[in-house]
């Protein structure tokens, strides 16, 4: 026979399972994410994601220095994966690269202090209102712009002045909720120290469904760390809560968090840039949910309570980058649209621009607010009757805050008020 | 007819050719080179890129393991630019003899070739994609060569010397007159007429075409052109060359070059240097035995694949080309033919190019009595790129990303996929003289990336025609010949992505821009020539694994 030629033999290997650099071979050079890329859009010091990750990625090996230096303006949005036709992974491909660079240059100490807002929160928590005063008066933010690389004008987040998440749940453990269904909540460190009401309005949402919630010892979920390229701190941070949480979805608890990048984190980025390809690491990611992909799941399962009170009120909101990056559609919306009166208005903006601890850093702080722009535009097109908007990742929520001069609120505030838990103005439950 | 009078005539654009051009110039005698094509159009621009340590030949071929060895480390002192240091490792795999591995240690020695054994947890270290099955591994100093650069720099350090180049200039015939050779009649492709030149002596270093050159004025030399089939695999899984621990056969050698990995090769003995076909069975062989070495080859992306001649020479002739010597052979006419003034040079391998031309210039004086020392071994190629170089000046993976992060060129590339900047594509036409696209790829490597010329040919396209300002007609052919050409590599291996790569381009090309029916001739007769469709080889007993 002449011609043995099998195209059996090319066996289609599902793209998931590729390893992340693999996949750099799909891409047909069509320049879908160049176009829809947020961050080539407003600087020329970003080339574009075809150019960091298929293009440059050509050039780069382990074991050889890398050259790169435009990737670092890669935020890591993820919309140039959202938009590829072929699969190509390039965020990941560039957050490998960042990683490159800092085994070759070290890291930046600023880049070591934004990669750890964990123990920035743990420390802060002990002495809130000093700490509080610290970064958000004009001095000392001009001292850190000037010594770290901190934009001064960025919006970082304020101290929890009435304790932790933690605090509050072991103060009120005996109201908890016991149940034969239970959850596992991943708080994340912005819940922990910056926002625990957000935490507070999960657990009542869960309780009134009739989950009991356990929270579990859990540490950062390292995306910081892995955005920064401290690839070994996160794989540290990343066992830890294996280590932890692993039991829990061996039982089959669902584990479930309402910042959409830990989850994200949790799910896939800390497994495949960190090549994590165990048994445990692998349940863990299975059994991650993000709270609003989680409870569409009940409420199309017919398990929801819908005894919602109208919220009349305008609301734009934002799906985060990283929350399209789940790939689960946009389940807060679809959520927020059954409670009566609230008029939701969904963003179609790429990104708000601060992409996690990238619009903190002062050369990065004006492209992330001309990335913004589009966002903030919306916002302000809504009309003058908009009190605030939503949106469910706190770094997104500060920023939308910063450029529209509006509050923002987690989804979850909404739909625990419209069960009549929680008050959005003061962001507190209605019952303490 | 245009008369030229030169002292010696050297044919051939290729390693050889180029080597003995700028040897000849070195040493003080003014040369002609004449090319029918671009530099390195045939064999040289068309191998796997090795830079052989010698390993290979070690336990079949000592002399021609001799020949590499020495050899590359010389290459390695004078043009560090056009080499990468990639290293090289031989393995045992589990189809393999393990004891062959003894076999080929003991080859080393005793030809001289640094050799050692590491641990497969070493290998594995340093090639994770390499197959976890291997029994062991041999390191070796195998290299990556730019052979395209190698032939640009020897003939611009040629040229420094007082050497002239003709590229499109095809040797119609050689002139003798009686018993001497005394120069040949070339055709300008270009300019489309005949050009004499006159030399007191003739140099073929034609290699596969070397049998046809002489056999213009009647001589025999018999020349089996070896056909090697390779496939490259569309980014760099390997940063070794890696070979497998086993005599010489298809498809047992992976060279990471610049941007890709090559699989090669096959090799199959065909009748013209001109005429032939890559066939479907050595691009599957490819990629099983690729397999092999690294397991998921097959679902890889495929880029291109291509064919070339080697020069293999025997007076004798042998059933299985694999059993031709790879050392080279030089052939004076006067004792073997009884005509003068006219010598082959030919067989070898490219990294053995320098030793052939060293050869070939002491006969030339020796036949022309005079005495004149080589320094090609002592003195450095120089380098015609601006690439950023290792610290020991060896061109590594991240040379080209590091020039374009450095110069923030990357609103200026017009190829994306191999990072060539519109100022490199003017230099190529403007500075080197290119022809035809093809020629700006062998200068920048344009259009050798996965999209095979999908974005670039249209911005170069119109590069061209802004600096050289043809007619519009001449522009649209040059165009149509480059598509062609990038055609011609990709219809053997199109499936998967690199098919869904080329409908893209498809869609550009022939729906966006109707290049079919665009002014102009269909093609011009600097295209490229087409791999013969007609010709069908068998696939040979000594291909089947």
């Amino acid at each position: 026979m002449q011609d043995e030629f099998n195209l059996l033999d090319m066996a289609e290997v599902p793209l998931h399972e590729w390893p992340v650099e693999q996949t750099l071979d799909n891409c047909i050079k069509c320049n879908i994410c160049v176009t829809a890329c947020p961050v080539a859009a407003v600087t020329d010091k970003f080339p574009g994601p075809k150019y960091e990750a298929p293009q440059a990625g050509r050039f780069r090996h382990d074991m050889q220095p890398t050259p790169d230096a435009s990737v670092d303006y890669c935020s890591g949005c993820r919309v140039c994966n959202e938009v590829c036709p072929t699969g190509v992974r390039i965020a990941e491909i560039n957050a490998r690269a960042r990683r490159q660079i800092t085994k070759d240059s070290g890291i930046p100490l600023r880049n070591r202090l934004l990669g750890r807002n964990e123990l920035l929160g743990k420390i802060g928590s002990y002495v809130p209102r000093l700490a509080n005063f610290g970064l958000q008066n004009p001095l000392s933010r001009s001292m850190a712009d000037m010594m770290f690389g901190i934009a001064k004008e960025a919006p970082l987040p304020t101290w929890s002045t009435k304790g932790t998440f933690w605090d509050w749940f072991k103060r009120t453990r005996a109201q908890r909720l016991k149940s034969e269904k239970k959850v596992v909540y991943f708080n994340g460190c912005a819940t922990m120290y910056y926002e625990p009401f957000i935490g507070q309005a999960a657990v009542a949402v869960f309780e009134h469904n009739g989950y009991e919630v356990i929270v579990p010892p859990q540490k950062c979920c390292g995306l910081p760390m892995l955005s920064n390229g401290e690839f070994d701190a996160a794989s540290e941070y990343h066992q830890y809560n294996v280590d932890h949480l692993h039991d829990y979805a061996a039982k089959g608890y669902d584990i479930i968090g309402t910042s959409t990048s830990c989850t994200l984190t949790l799910k896939e980025e800390a497994p495949e840039l960190l090549h994590l390809t165990d048994e445990r690491s692998h349940k863990l990611s299975y059994a991650t949910w993000d709270i609003f992909e989680w409870l569409r799941e009940r409420h199309e399962a017919g398990e929801l309570k819908t005894d919602f009170r109208p919220l009349n009120m305008v609301l734009p909101y934002h799906a985060p980058c990283q929350y399209r990056a789940h790939r689960v559609g946009k389940p807060a919306l679809d959520l927020l649209e059954l409670i009566p009166g609230l008029d939701v208005r969904e963003s179609t903006a790429r990104c708000c621009g601060i992409a996690g601890t990238y619009g903190y850093k002062s050369e990065k702080y004006q492209i992330a607010m001309d990335v913004g722009a589009e966002l903030f535009d919306f916002v302000k097109t809504q009309g003058s009757q908009v009190e605030m908007t939503a949106c469910d990742s706190e770094t997104c929520r500060w920023q939308l805050e910063h450029g529209t001069d509006l509050p923002s609120r987690h989804p979850i505030e909404y739909l625990a008020a419209a069960y009549g838990l929680y008050d959005l103005e003061r962001r507190a439950l209605l019952n303490e | 007819m245009q008369s030229i009078q030169t002292e010696v005539l050297v044919i051939g654009g290729g390693a050889t050719g180029t080597g003995v051009m700028r040897d000849l110039a070195m040493r003080g005698f003014k040369t002609i080179l004449v090319e029918k094509r671009d530099l390195s159009h045939g064999t040289t621009g068309r191998y796997h890129g090795l830079l052989h340590s010698g390993g290979r030949y070690a336990v079949k071929d000592p002399d021609a393991a001799r020949e590499c060895i020495e050899e590359n480390l010389i290459l390695r002192r004078i043009a560090p630019h056009c080499i990468e240091d990639t290293g090289g490792f031989f393995v045992v795999t589990p189809w393999d003899d393990p004891a062959f591995g003894d076999t080929f240690m003991k080859g080393c020695q005793e030809t001289g070739i640094p050799c050692e054994e590491i641990s497969i947890a070493q290998m594995l270290k340093e090639e994770p994609l390499l197959n976890k099955e291997m029994a062991r591994c041999f390191r070796v100093p195998d290299g990556s060569a730019d052979s395209f650069l190698t032939s640009e720099c020897n003939v611009a350090s040629a040229k420094a010397y007082g050497g002239q180049m003709l590229n499109y200039h095809e040797v119609k015939r050689l002139i003798k007159e009686g018993d001497k050779v005394v120069g040949a009649v070339c055709y300008d492709l270009v300019n489309d007429r005949d050009v004499t030149i006159h030399a007191d002596l003739v140099v073929n270093a034609s290699g596969a075409w070397a049998g046809k050159i002489a056999g213009s004025i009647g001589i025999d030399v018999h020349i089996i052109p070896g056909k090697g089939t390779m496939v490259a695999i569309a980014h760099r899984v390997l940063n070794t060359v890696v070979n497998r621990c086993k005599m010489p056969s298809d498809g047992d050698i992976i060279v990471p070059v610049h941007t890709v990995a090559i699989i090669g090769t096959t090799d199959v003995k065909v009748e013209d240097p001109d005429q032939f076909a890559i066939q479907p069975w050595e691009v599957q062989l490819m990629l099983d035995e690729g397999e092999k070495l690294v397991p998921g080859t097959k679902q890889m992306r495929m880029l291109r694949a291509w064919a070339g001649v080697r020069p293999l020479y025997q007076e004798t002739s042998v059933a299985d080309t694999r059993d031709v010597t790879r050392a080279y052979t030089l052939l004076d006419h006067s004792a073997r033919d009884g005509v003068d003034n006219f010598i082959t040079i030919t067989g070898g391998k490219w990294t053995t190019f320098r030793q052939m031309a060293e050869v070939v210039v002491d006969r030339v004086c020796e036949k022309l009595n005079t005495k004149r020392e080589c320094r090609t071994h002592l003195e450095a190629i120089p380098d015609i790129q601006h690439e950023p170089r290792t610290a020991e000046g060896y061109y590594w993976l991240g040379s080209r990303l590091a020039r374009t992060e450095k110069n923030k060129a990357y609103g200026e590339l017009a190829c994306e996929c191999e990072l060539v900047t519109r100022a490199e594509v003017e230099e190529a036409i403007t500075k080197h003289e290119a022809k035809t696209f093809d020629d700006i790829r062998r200068d920048t490597r344009l259009g050798m990336g996965p999209c095979q010329g999908g974005f670039c040919s249209y911005r170069a396209t119109g590069i061209l025609h802004t600096v050289r300002q043809p007619s519009i007609e001449e522009t649209n052919v040059a165009l149509r010949d480059f598509l062609q050409e990038r055609w011609k590599g990709l219809l053997p291996i199109l499936w998967g992505p690199q098919l869904k790569q080329e409908r893209l381009d498809e869609l550009m090309y022939l729906h966006v821009m109707n290049v079919d029916h665009m002014p102009g001739e269909t093609a011009s007769r600097l295209g490229p020539q087409m791999y013969d469709k007609g010709t069908v080889e068998t696939r040979p007993q000594s291909a089947k694994t």
